[in-house]
């Protein structure tokens, strides 16, 4: 009996310790699943819009218009910059995720012969049929913040942030804070695999630290962008390396509230000028708060507000021009020794 | 009821053969050998596992970080267990009913503010209706499932499909930021008790959950009912009310994990409080040796599942697996306890035993145990 219990006991880890050299391949990178609602896109009718002046008619295909306080911010960005007083008519279709839904409502604006279609993707794949009516109508497509698997020709162009610019003002940031003596030990909360702008800010750290031989990387995890998690993750790794740790890199908002939470519950001090140094990604409202309260010490924007961008865009087009393939919009870093209350107030999300 | 931790208290050098035997039928025995194996990993790669530090006031290390993390996780397994125990169902709205609760709670604290350090409400008053709220779903799950007949995994997919967005209607869509320190009471410390109160609150929570189902006699009705509805109705239990009270006692202590959670991390996000948490609680049900089809169920098995899980997670970020394996890591782990604790894998485990001490076990004495 012994005998066998030690074996299986044997038997357990060395599966374990197989699995820590074997195990290397990467997920791959995963699509938005379509949500189960499977309402038809009965809305759009095949009518042409007749806006009866000179307006400007843009189909909006949005993923699902109230998924998060960003997505919130983008969908009334567009809505407000292409309003019916600055010369647009803005269709919005909301696919509340569902990938079959959005694609039928992309069909829709065809069959409605918009000037212009917006799509902010729910789905990499399964866009080749519908962008190639689109091109064969003449209505030029412009891609929204995620990016899709088809030919470069189908689409006009592609809007949105981009993620290593973020992470390269974080580490920008990191090297003004410390000299080339200093011994810089970095933790870094990453964001779902896969999801584009982890890769972005997760490359940008990477080629930081190979940039720099000051710069240590002691551990790096998945947060799946939850505070909760990432409080966990970051207790863990106190335990491991306790004071060690002076940069933490949190790949999003709600990520850096957790590792914040764990260093002052472990008694260590947070921000400002000579606690742990606390990165950010995404500068919501109230991590705006705590970077003017000094606990972020340095917290970039993703930038929601697409709106002037994509009008900037149409404007281009429209007075015979060719936008750029790939059009970043403008994002800020704000930090915690120049943000003013005024701009947290500014802060609509 | 069986108190499946404690049936087989003989050390290793007491074993005889039919001890042997009587370890292996202990439906606990894998997932207690799991978690030893996790512990020797631990020895071998964390030198500091066991060590446990007085810092700002509170007891920490691996271990109390353990105990902190799975508290949720068991507070929901309790009722969870019960659920099971009396529908041989799944309850799997618990995640979203945290986020209602704790939705419920944050309202009346915040007001319309999103983050704030005035209370607008007494904080027993926002508990309270946190928890109240969390009743009422626990009773339309029960509804549904007792009156109306309905499949419990059909009857729950109600309100873990539409949950999360009853969720956001209560907080108006946006997370909200609790920021006075009392509410932290209940997710991370009283001040000058050096024990998380998570911890307290998840040991109180079982002990209130045992002292039910042994003085009521509640656990006996609920596993008469689980076994054989029909016949517990023949001899006098009403088991439309049984299952009823069980899935409200599910709802109130989601409710329960959903406050504890939203209060260590001193927000409300109704789109993250408890996320997966149903998946989690089922499977620690299960690993405890818990029958999924009703009936005979052990508290004990429920809590040494639910530390089992949180156990390989901690373990898992101490020894710094890459992330991209960490969830392969985790789904070897569960297949190699499944699979151990299958009966065909114990009989085969046995009948190889038998031939190695060479000594005649009759036949058939294997299930003996199992119903």
């Amino acid at each position: 009996m012994r005998k066998l219990l030690k074996g299986i006991s044997i038997l357990c880890v060395f599966v374990l310790l197989i699995m820590a050299t074997a195990c290397t391949e990467k997920p791959a990178e995963t699509n938005a699943p379509a949500a189960t609602t499977k309402e038809a896109a009965a809305e759009t009718t095949a009518e042409p819009v007749d806006t009866g002046d000179d307006l400007i008619v843009v189909g909006f295909a949005q993923c699902k218009a109230d998924e998060s306080d960003w997505r919130m911010a983008n969908t009334a960005s567009m809505q407000e910059t292409l309003s019916e007083a600055n010369g647009y008519k803005l269709i919005l279709a909301d696919s509340n995720n569902d990938a079959a839904k959005q694609v039928a409502d992309v069909q829709g604006f065809i069959d409605q012969e918009v000037d212009y279609i917006v799509i902010a993707a729910v789905n990499m794949d399964g866009w080749d049929t519908v962008l190639s009516s689109a091109k064969e109508a003449g209505i030029p497509v412009i891609l929204m913040d995620r990016t899709i698997n088809a030919s470069a020709d189908l689409y006009t162009c592609w809007v949105g942030s981009d993620f290593k610019a973020e992470g390269v003002k974080a580490t920008d940031w990191i090297s003004t804070r410390f000299t080339a003596d200093d011994e810089v030990n970095i933790v870094n909360l990453q964001g779902q695999l896969g999801a584009s702008a982890q890769i972005g800010r997760s490359e940008a750290l990477e080629d930081a630290i190979a940039a720099n031989s000051n710069w240590t990387l002691l551990a790096q995890q998945t947060g799946e962008w939850s505070t909760d998690t990432a409080k966990e993750i970051m207790a863990s790794w106190i335990q491991q390396h306790g004071d060690k740790i002076n940069v933490v890199y949190a790949e999003n908002d709600n990520m850096a509230d957790g590792a914040i939470q764990a260093l002052e519950e472990a008694g260590m001090k947070v921000g400002g000028d000579d606690g742990v140094a606390i990165i950010s990604f995404d500068a919501n409202r109230a991590y705006l708060q705590m970077t003017l309260e000094g606990k972020i010490n340095c917290n970039v924007e993703c930038n929601p507000l697409h709106g002037p961008k994509v009008a900037e865009i149409i404007q281009t087009i429209e007075s015979g021009g060719s936008p750029a393939k790939v059009e970043v919009v403008e994002e800020a870093a704000f930090y915690y020794d120049t943000i003013t209350q005024a701009i947290v107030d500014a802060r609509a999300y | 009821m069986k108190m499946g931790l404690f049936n087989d208290r003989k050390g290793p050098a007491m074993l005889s053969p039919s001890a042997g035997k009587k370890l292996l039928n202990n439906r606990l025995i894998f997932s207690l050998l799991v978690l030893m194996v996790v512990v020797v990993q631990n020895i071998i790669t964390t030198p500091n596992f066991f060590e446990i530090t007085m810092t700002n006031g509170l007891l920490s290390g691996y271990i109390p970080n353990i105990l902190d993390e799975a508290s949720e996780l068991i507070i929901v397994t309790m009722g969870m267990t019960l659920v099971i125990a009396a529908s041989g169902g799944v309850d799997l709205s618990v995640g979203p009913i945290m986020a209602i609760a704790a939705s419920f709670c944050g309202l009346l604290l915040n007001g319309s503010e999103y983050r704030t350090d005035v209370y607008h409400s007494p904080y027993f008053l926002a508990i309270l209706f946190g928890l109240v709220g969390a009743a009422l779903c626990g009773a339309f799950n029960g509804f549904l499932v007792s009156r109306l007949k309905i499949q419990p995994m059909i009857a729950t997919l109600i309100l873990f499909t539409a949950g999360r967005s009853i969720a956001k209607q209560i907080t108006h869509g946006q997370t909200i930021y609790i920021m006075n320190p009392t509410y932290k009471w209940l997710g991370v410390q009283i001040p000058g008790i050096p024990i998380r109160t998570t911890i307290l609150v998840s040991i109180a929570i079982v002990i209130l959950v045992v002292l039910l189902v042994k003085l009521t006699s509640l656990g006996l009705y609920i596993q008469s009912v689980g076994i054989n509805g029909s016949a517990a109705r023949l001899v006098g239990l009403n088991s439309r009310v049984i299952k009823f009270m069980a899935f409200v006692i599910c709802g109130i202590l989601a409710g329960v994990a959903g406050l504890v959670s939203s209060s260590s991390v001193g927000s409300v996000n109704s789109g993250e409080l408890g996320l997966s948490i149903e998946m989690d609680a089922i499977l620690a049900v299960a690993l405890g040796g818990n029958n999924l089809g009703g009936g005979k169920f052990s508290i004990a098995g429920s809590v040494i599942g639910a530390y089992t899980i949180q156990a390989i997670t901690t373990t898992l970020y101490a020894m710094n697996v890459r992330a991209d394996q960490l969830n392969v890591f985790k789904a070897i782990i569960i297949i190699v306890i499944i699979v151990a604790s299958s009966e065909v894998f114990k009989e085969k485990v046995n009948r190889l035993f038998r031939h190695i001490t060479k000594k005649n076990v009759p036949v058939g004495g294997l299930s003996d145990e199992r119903q």
